[in-house]
């Protein structure tokens, strides 16, 4: 075990390692360079401006050197300078990370037990008209991206319906959720994007949940469980719904790199100051120093959250054995 | 004149397509007749999952192909008196604007069936183009296995290792295209449909060169005229162009997409490669990629007809996320995830503006998707 994840760490520096230097080298196409520079510098440089700008500023220097260098930085915990936000990488991602980090908290605490309730009610009786009713708003909550759902239940909830819900309507954006004191969370500037953000994930999840538990409940113990005369309930609750459960853990596992497109998506929708926007910010300034942070960090997130996908399902699942 | 009331609106939007829904009854209608004989797409019209989900599609489908038809309005003719007019407005010439005019006065109705045109035109190409890559790169590495299947998997979850959003502003951000890297990508990416299709029939018609040198002379002569013109948009008749930004996205969707397949492909083959007619095709005495493209491909054809329609789906999803930030799509473009992006930007006066294109593209992917779980329980059938 111990083996197995060693070398999937070792397998995790070495993707790293890869796309970082990916994102470094698109960063640095002469295009983007010059995007820096003007947005960074002064909009109206002439070509020569530019470039003595970015020479002043060691962009111009030898690819591989600045790349080792920016790396050797990181490995000192120095994660650089944002262009855009002229402040230290390093800080300024930790306090975007605990905001987006908040998000995702109410997102799971939304998702995960509706979406379980969901796969299992309509998969324990396969075929009857729960499931199908209830397959049917999963496969509705697969087909509506965020920055559909999020248009819609703004309509609904912050608009269209203001006057009947009175003094209680929900706010149609979270950027008082943000502000200079810290995180400012309150019910009327975060179910919005909380439930916009769960409503597209759960479908995924409710789907895969459901195909366990039908499968679970055609097994012969179950049948046999049935035959010595314990009740349906009871089947379901001592019984199915351990195993059923497996399948979806993975899958929730799988889902964060979803959710991080998400959470862009839904940032920006709602002017929620997290993580995705960050992402978008360094991406459309083409700030370097940032987004190789952004990168890194969402890479790691994806990469881990796999390796516990792997590790728990061989705890979860004893038939299992890693060499 | 006083706006439509919604009732007005909805009953005139029904007759403005009216050309859209006779084609459409009279698809499913001769299709529903004949349904017997019409075999997996035919089974589809036994279930109404299946009916509904095909009648969202087809409903797209003809409505991109008929939208120069039945456009009321030019999309993107602006008019200043129209500035986030109501829906059911009428302009001074005394036509109405059923869902309204947007922030620069366009005519929102129009600009969403246009809008259909550019998805429809994207989606399922780019979705296919993926598979071909996924196919031809997966059938090996679940067959052989060993070094191929190591470096190869290893290069897929690369790709999935990165964040979609994040690799999308890397490659299609304006500046991009100023660089050789669209165009590479694109000789690479497009090259593996001919590949596909060559070893396709040369595995199974090597022996028989009067059949092969024909087949062969089409693949090359079709598949090196798309890619002219696909690829390095210089088609010698002219016909067959891309325009920059189309091909930045074309082949970031592809991009993004290839893995997915690719590990899809690779875990059938596996699956497929111990059982027994695949042991009999290598006694036989078959070469390997006859065995990958005859019999285990034939064999995997299910489940990868179900993802296709799941992909195609997810593929409307992606270029809507593209549009939403603004990514390789002009200003003024009536592409709906950029309407919406238009839309939500008001959506505290005005409603109307983001929320017809929200729900088309709801509408389409959820039409893909309930196709999807039909075909895949008509599968689970046989």
């Amino acid at each position: 075990m111990l083996i197995f994840i060693l070398k999937r760490l070792g397998v995790m520096l070495l993707t790293m390692f890869a796309l970082t230097l990916v994102v470094f080298y698109l960063t640095n196409l002469e295009p983007n360079l010059v995007k820096l520079a003007l947005s960074a510098g002064n909009m109206r440089m002439t070509p020569e401006e530019v470039q003595l700008w970015l020479e002043n500023r060691g962009y111009t220097d030898p690819f591989f050197y600045r790349y080792f260098s920016w790396l050797g930085g990181v490995l000192t915990g120095d994660w650089g300078m944002s262009t855009r936000f002229d402040t230290e990488v390093g800080p300024f991602i930790a306090g975007r990370l605990a905001a987006t980090g908040a998000l995702m908290f109410w997102v799971m605490i939304v998702m995960i037990p509706s979406a379980l309730l969901l796969g299992v009610l309509a998969g324990m009786r396969e075929g009857s008209k729960t499931d199908r009713s209830l397959s049917l708003v999963a496969i509705g909550s697969t087909a509506t991206p965020e920055y559909v759902s999020g248009i819609i239940f703004t309509v609904i909830f912050a608009s269209l319906f203001k006057e009947w819900f009175g003094d209680f309507h929900l706010n149609g954006s979270a950027a008082s959720a943000t502000g200079r004191n810290g995180l400012n969370i309150t019910f009327y500037n975060f179910t919005l994007p909380v439930i916009t953000m769960a409503a597209y994930g759960m479908g995924y999840i409710a789907r895969m949940t459901r195909a366990s538990m039908a499968e679970v409940m055609t097994a012969q113990y179950i049948r046999t469980a049935r035959l010595k005369g314990v009740s349906f309930r009871q089947i379901v609750i001592k019984h199915a719904l351990r195993n059923a459960l497996i399948a979806p853990f993975t899958v929730i596992m799988l889902q964060f790199p979803w959710l991080l497109t998400g959470v862009v998506i839904v940032e920006r929708m709602f002017g929620y100051k997290g993580f995705g926007d960050a992402l978008v910010q360094a991406a459309e300034n083409n700030d370097i120093e940032l987004l190789l942070t952004c990168s890194v960090v969402s890479v790691a997130v994806v990469l881990i959250t796999q390796l516990i996908s792997d590790i728990g399902y061989v705890y979860l699942n004893p038939r299992i054995r890693v060499k | 004149m006083e706006p439509l009331g919604f009732g007005a609106i909805f009953a005139q939007a029904f007759v403005e397509l009216w050309l859209v829904w006779l084609v459409l009854a009279a698809l499913m209608g001769t299709s529903f007749v004949l349904r017997k004989r019409l075999g997996l797409y035919g089974q589809l019209y036994d279930s109404w999952v299946g009916m509904v989900g095909l009648a969202l599609v087809f409903f797209w489908v003809i409505t991109a192909l008929l939208a120069d038809y039945v456009l009321p309005f030019d999309p993107q003719q602006q008019f200043a008196s129209m500035k986030r007019a109501v829906p059911g407005a009428f302009t001074p010439e005394g036509q109405v604007m059923l869902f309204g005019g947007d922030n620069l006065g366009r005519d929102v109705f129009s600009r969403l069936l246009k809008g259909s045109q550019t998805v429809l035109a994207i989606a399922p190409a780019a979705t296919l183009f993926a598979f071909m890559v996924g196919i031809t790169l997966g059938l090996p590495a679940g067959f052989y296995g060993k070094i191929i299947d190591t470096v190869l998997t290893f290069l897929a979850n690369l790709v999935l290792a990165f964040p979609v959003i994040l690799l999308f502003y890397l490659l299609v951000t304006p500046g991009i295209r100023d660089t050789p890297i669209p165009t590479t990508m694109a000789a690479i990416l497009f090259f593996f449909p001919i590949a596909f299709f060559f070893l396709f029939f040369y595995s199974r018609y090597k022996t028989r060169p009067d059949v092969l040198w024909m087949q062969l002379l089409a693949v090359a002569v079709v598949g090196g005229w798309m890619y002219m013109g696909l690829a390095f948009n210089s088609d010698p008749l002219g016909i067959l162009a891309m325009d920059p930004n189309t091909l930045n996205i074309f082949v970031s969707v592809v991009f993004v997409n290839s893995p997915t397949v690719f590990r899809i492909v690779r875990g059938l083959t596996m699956d497929i490669k111990t059982r027994d007619y695949v042991a009999a095709a290598q006694t036989r005495g078959e070469r390997p990629w006859y065995i990958m493209l005859w019999e285990i491909l034939p064999n995997a054809r299910g489940p990868l007809i179900v993802d296709l329609c799941l992909r195609i789906g997810y593929t409307t999803i992606l270029l809507g996320t593209l549009g939403f930030f603004g990514l390789g799509v002009s200003p003024e473009s009536p592409d709906w995830g950029l309407s919406i992006s238009e839309g939500r930007k008001i959506w505290r006066s005005v409603e109307h503006v983001a929320l017809p294109p929200a729900l088309a593209l709801m509408s389409l992917v959820l039409g893909l998707n309930l196709l999807a779980d039909s075909l895949r329980e008509q599968s689970l059938k046989d």
